[in-house]
This record gives structure tokens, sequence and C-alpha cells, in this order.
């Protein structure tokens, strides 16, 4: 059942600025079936929006990968018999013909911003029409009805990418979708807007769909509608979802498994119940101590993280996190860099509570 | 319902164009100049052959002939609605041992309104018409003649000649906007969305071109012009020229417009649906800087328009068949010109109208297409 489609390998990004070397994602390691949405969380500045834009290859100058693969296990959307070819993204040109095929045919992304995520001189429609005339083709069909195969694949025409522009606009449940396609970002709220970027993102049918925080911006009555449409597509088009977020109960709701990164530093991977429930890394223990409980009265205050987040120029010794670590052993955590280690199945933490130094 | 919902959306599409709209029209002197824009591209550069009395080649035996004043009366010294003109009587002037004309008042042409033309003629070279808008009316006197600006040294109709010389003139600063529009844009639009040594390259250039003293520059540049090319060819190399000289301004202008929409999450957003560098360029980051460029674009027509006057008044730009504003001042470049046949400079009012009429109207533009903005 669970086919890989994404495999990241011990992937590392780094900024090489004026005061140093940043190590944004530090090896990174996780596979994303089909079908399967994966939760990434961790707090602003963790590496999580980099790692989304490397499986892109949109790594903004003067990032590099110096180390790691993303292999992309393919299925060609038009030929399913051909079987799985694997592609090594890291080595793609980022300009290149083949990369931008995968961004938005194969994978697609949603932004955290809806409201400046659609240029601001075309309508919806023309948006859509876009993704669909780069990425989307039509079967060309052959013989009667009784007898037809799919001769071939031609491009989408005006008419059709209209037709299919309506009808993407209805899936994801804008009101009066004949109406809204012919309407520009100015004239959509932002719930509308980012109803349409899905709308894009899922008119190509992509194998996965990345969203990089798709709700932060929207309130949460609306951000419940947004989830709801991105699970009922899900389940309809079988596209795995990498959802990248710091918000804990949205990731609950949607993931099936999910990475936690501290510092470019995955510290735990588990599905999503094993993170809520059993925790290991003190990073998510705490993580999960400062959501504030509805309906418990308490005198207690929320707990939250003590300390900053540290300078990524001058990252600790040792563990990042030990600085900040309610269970810091002295002489251990801030001299020995903690393996990454598979301390029950398919659960990996990333701490030396768990090794045996 | 449906029909109601239609017009609210048109409403809501057509917001921003309508405060534009709205504000341009508050500006009076902005519609004045866009009127007179308008009028002067209409009559000289559509209807020149309509408007003008006598036709481009058309030459008469009156030489340096003076205006002929316009008179109300008919040809019995009668007063009458209908404008007539006074005829010219060559005498000799002693003094300055020169033939010279005078108005003759016995003499009376009246003019009429679509006046039977000398000989018919294509209208833009291929609408046949054999009716000009005003004129002699040749029924009345067969021999009349209707110099309302007088005539240069080789007997040719002034009036028809600015009419005929605007066309060229406006002509060349509209063609020659267009071509810098879009090597601006294009250069600007590269230099701002690749940055770096692209970027580099590009404002050199520009600043390279930019510095170089503009009269001498033309000079150099039209000296190279082979003199043995057709007079369309020259006016095309011409505006050729002027494209290369000025498209840097544009350019840095739209760089930095460029510059900062890149930064804008739209363009982050094409990009992950696979948009290629040029769609983005083009498709998705200039447009947002159109409405900003077209103002630019309309301030810089005047200078186009006067350049070329310039530069044929030199000697350098469009020469003799062609007839441009430029040409035209070109005779009344030496003192015995201005001493004894100042009706020769009658162009000149007619090239300030064009500028001023060009920059209120860019001007007007330029507060409107911003109608949020202060004032």
């Amino acid at each position: 059942m669970s086919e890989p489609l994404l495999e990241i390998k011990n992937l590392k990004v780094e900024f090489d600025v004026r005061d140093g070397i940043v190590h944004a994602v530090d090896g990174v390691t996780f596979t994303i079936n089909r079908g399967e949405t994966l939760g990434v969380i961790g707090e602003s500045g963790c590496g999580k929006s980099i790692t989304a834009k490397t499986v892109m290859r949109m790594v903004p100058k003067p990032g590099k990968i110096p180390e790691g693969e993303i292999l992309y296990h393919r299925r060609d959307k038009y030929n399913p018999d051909k079987g799985v070819e694997l592609l090594n993204i890291t080595n793609m040109d980022p300009n290149g013909e083949e990369i931008r095929h995968i961004r938005g045919g194969e994978f697609a992304m949603i932004f955290q911003e809806p409201m400046s995520c659609l240029t601001p001189v075309y309508t919806a429609g023309t948006h859509i029409g876009e993704a669909l005339d780069l990425h989307r083709l039509l079967p060309r069909k052959v013989g009667d009805r009784m007898a037809e195969v799919i001769a071939g694949y031609r491009h989408v025409t005006k008419e059709e990418a209209r037709e299919i522009a309506i009808e993407m606009l209805r899936r994801v449940g804008l009101p009066k979708p004949e109406q809204r396609v012919d309407s520009y970002p100015h004239q959509l709220s932002g719930g509308q807007r980012q109803r349409v970027m899905i709308a894009i993102a899922l008119s190509c049918q992509p194998a996965m769909l990345i969203a990089d925080e798709p709700t932060t911006a929207l309130d949460v009555s609306i951000e419940a509608q947004i989830l709801d449409i991105m699970r009922d597509l899900q389940e309809s088009t079988d596209m795995a979802i990498m959802f990248i977020t710091h918000n804990l109960g949205v990731v609950a709701e949607m993931a099936k498994e999910i990475v936690v990164m501290y510092m470019g530093k995955q510290v735990e991977k588990a599905d999503t119940t094993t993170i809520f429930y059993e925790p290991k890394h003190p990073y998510t223990r705490a993580l999960l101590q400062s959501i504030p409980k509805v309906g418990k009265r308490s005198s207690k205050r929320l707990a939250s993280i003590k300390g900053m987040v540290p300078d990524p120029f001058n990252l600790p010794t040792g563990c990042v996190f030990h600085p900040r670590c309610p269970s810091y052993m002295p002489g251990k955590c801030d001299k020995i860099v903690p393996k990454w280690q598979e301390v029950e199945k398919d659960h990996w933490v990333r701490c030396l509570l768990y090794e045996d130094v | 319902m449906a029909e109601n919902n239609d017009v609210q959306k048109e409403q809501i599409s057509q917001a921003y164009l309508a405060l534009v709209w709205w504000k341009f029209k508050k500006n009076k002197m902005a519609v004045v100049g866009g009127v007179i824009v308008i009028l002067f591209y209409l009559i000289c550069g559509v209807l020149a052959e309509f408007v003008s009395p006598y036709p481009l080649s058309f030459q008469s035996d009156y030489l340096e002939a003076r205006p002929q004043p316009l008179v109300f009366k008919n040809q019995e010294g009668k007063f009458s609605l209908i404008p007539s003109v006074y005829g010219l009587e060559e005498t000799v002037d002693v003094e300055l041992r020169k033939r010279i004309y005078v108005v003759d008042k016995t003499q009376i042409f009246p003019l009429a309104l679509l006046p039977k033309a000398a000989e018919p003629y294509k209208l833009l070279g291929f609408i046949p018409m054999n009716r000009h808008l005003f004129g002699v009316n040749l029924k009345a006197a067969p021999d009349g003649y209707a110099f309302l600006f007088g005539t240069d040294r080789l007997g040719r109709d002034i009036f028809s000649r600015i009419i005929y010389g605007g066309r060229l003139s406006l002509l060349i600063g509209l063609l020659g906007q267009i071509g810098t529009f879009v090597l601006g844009s294009a250069m600007g639009t590269i230099s701002g969305y690749y940055g770096g040594v692209v970027d580099i390259l590009i404002q050199r250039l520009t600043e390279f071109v930019g510095a170089f003293p503009d009269i001498p520059l033309f000079m150099a540049l039209a000296a190279a012009i082979p003199i043995g090319w057709s007079p369309i060819m020259v006016y095309f190399m011409l505006t050729l020229i002027m494209v290369f000289i000025r498209w840097g301004g544009l350019a840095r202008q739209v760089r930095g417009l460029i510059l900062s929409l890149r930064e804008r999450e739209y363009v982050l957003a094409a990009q992950s649906a696979g948009a290629s560098d040029a769609r983005l360029m083009f498709r998705h980051l200039l447009p947002g800087t159109l409405s900003h460029i077209i103002v630019i674009a309309t301030l810089m027509i005047p200078g186009m328009i006067l350049s070329e006057t310039a530069l044929s008044f030199l000697g350098l730009g469009l020469r003799p068949p062609l007839t441009s504003w430029g040409v035209l001042l070109q005779e009344v470049t030496s003192v015995r010109a201005i001493r004894f046949a100042p009706w020769l400079l009658i162009p000149l009012p007619f090239i300030v109208l064009a500028i001023l009429a060009f920059n209120m109207l860019g001007d007007g533009l330029r507060d409107a297409m911003d109608p949020y903005g202060g004032r």
C-alpha cells in the first residue's frame, strides 16, 4: 500500500553569507508515501520552508545543497503502464526544463500568504489556464464510443481551460465559479484567494502538494474549511501532501506522520498519534506542553520553552537543543552530537537520552 | 438576477479604470492636452491630404509670397459670411532690389468648404478622393489661389506643408517611443529580474550610452546613414537611432520597478507552478509596471519630436524631399529669410503647441494613474 513517492536522504542546505555559513537544513531524512500526508512542524526559522523549497529546487540565492539526495519515484500520469522511474532532483539544473516540468506538473506548492500569491493583473481563470497550458495534457481519442482508444495527448485549448478552471473552482468550494473565474485577485477575499491557489495547484493533477503554512494567514473558520477541502481532494485524487506548519492542532488533524524540526535538524519522527501521546524528544514534549488546553481551568501559567532560539552562526556544541533542554545532561549533551536512531518501530529520535553514552 | 450580477461584476472590474478616467476628466489641462494631441494625429497623421488645400508636390509661381489676408467679402466687395482671400500682385521693391508681393484688394478669391480638388488624390495613399476640406472656389475664381500662411522660396503652400510635416514629425515621436518602450522595458526587465552580472552589464551600457553628448552622437550616427538611401529608409534609420539613444532612461525606471516587484510572493508562486524565466518576467512582472511606463513614455514623446526637429534643422535628420517640421524650419536658418519672409517661422507655434499638449496629457495621466494619491 504505502509506496514511496519522495525520499529525502541526509539533505543539507547551506547559505554562505557574509557573517558565516548558515546550515538551514542539516541532514534531514524522511520519506513521503503516495497518497499520504506528512506533517513538518517546528518553530519559525527551523528550516521547514527551505526543505520544501529545496524539493522544488527553488532555494533562494546564495543557497547550496552540499550533500544529500532527493529521490522522486515518478509515475508517468499519461503512461501509467510505464512503471516507476527514479529521478534525482538534487542533480537537476534549478533553471532547467526538467525541474520546471516537475514544478506545478508533478509537485504543486501553496504558500502562506494567499493575499499576495496571485499576480494582480490576471483573473483567477487566467491563473489556472496558465498552469493548465504549462502542464496539463488531454487525451486525444480515436474511434467510436464502443472502441475508444487514447491515441496520444494534446494541449488544452482556451475554451477547455476555462471549463476546467470553472470546474476546479467549484471543487474547491468557491461560490458562483462561473463568475469568480473572471475575478481579479483584489476582488477576492483571503479565503477565496487561498481556494484559488489550491485550485491552481490541483488543476494539473500533481502527485504531491507542498502546503507551506497554507492557513496561517486565514481566520479559524476559513482555516477549517480549507483543511476540509484539502483532505477531500486528497482522498479523491490520491495525492501526497507535505504539510508544513507551526500549528500543532492543524497538523494533528491533517497528517499521518509527523517530522519535528529544530534548527535545521529533524529531532523526532513518528506517526501522529505517537508524537502526540508518546513524544520522546524533550523538544517535542516542550512544544506539546506549550499548547493551551481549552476547557481545563488551571491556575498554572502556560508552559513555554525557556531560553532563546540560538544564533544560527553560533550553534551550540553537541546537541543544538541542550541550552534550552529540561533534561540537559552536563558533560554529555554539550559534547556529543546525538545520532538519528530508531528507538521503537517507525519512531525515530535524535537525543542522547536514548543513546548509551 | 444573473444580469444584475454581471453588471455588478463589470462595475467592480472597471472600478480602477473608472477612477482613473474620472480623475483625468477633472484635470481640465490634461483633457485639453489630450484633445489637442488627438486632433494633431487626426489632422496631420490621418487626414493630411484631405485637410491641406494643396498636395505635397504642388509648386505655385508665387515664390516667397506673404500670407493672404482673410476677409469676409464676396467678389463684388459686399459683406459675406463666406470667407475670401485677397489676391497678390507682384512688384519690385527698388530699395531692396527684390521681387515682392503686395496685397491686391481688387482681386477677391472666395473660399469654399469641400471644393473639388484640382486633381484627384489618394488619402493615405489608397483611399481615392477628389475633394479637400477647404480651398479656393475654382468655379467662382478659376485661377484663384489661397496661401493662408504664405509660400516658401519654391512657391509651396506653407499651410499644407505644416500639415504634411506634422505627419512625419508626430509619427517619428510615436514610432520612436514604441521602439524605446519595447527595447527599454525588455532590457529593464531582464536587468532587474536577473540582477548580478547581467544587471551590471546592462546598467553600465545605459550609462555608457547616456554619457555621450547627444548632438555629436546623433551627428555621427546620422552621418553614417548612406547618402544613397531612399528617404523612407533614412526616416526609419533615424527613428532607430533615436531609439538606441533613448532607451536607457526607460530601462532604468523599469529596472527599479521590477526590483521591487520581484520580491512579491506571486513571483514565487508562479515559479512554483513551473513558469519559465521569460514567462515570469514578461507575463507576471512587466504588466505590473505598465501604468508607470505608459506615463513615462507619454512624457518622452515630446523629446522625440524635438530631437527630430533639432536634427533636421541642423541638416542631419530628415532631408528634402521629405517634409517634417524640422525640415520646414531648416529654411529659416538665414537672417535673410527671417527679414524678408518671417512667415516661414509659422511652423514654430505648431511645434510648441504639440509639445505642450503632450506634456499636459502626460502630466494629467501621471496624476490620474494614481487615483488614490493626494491632490
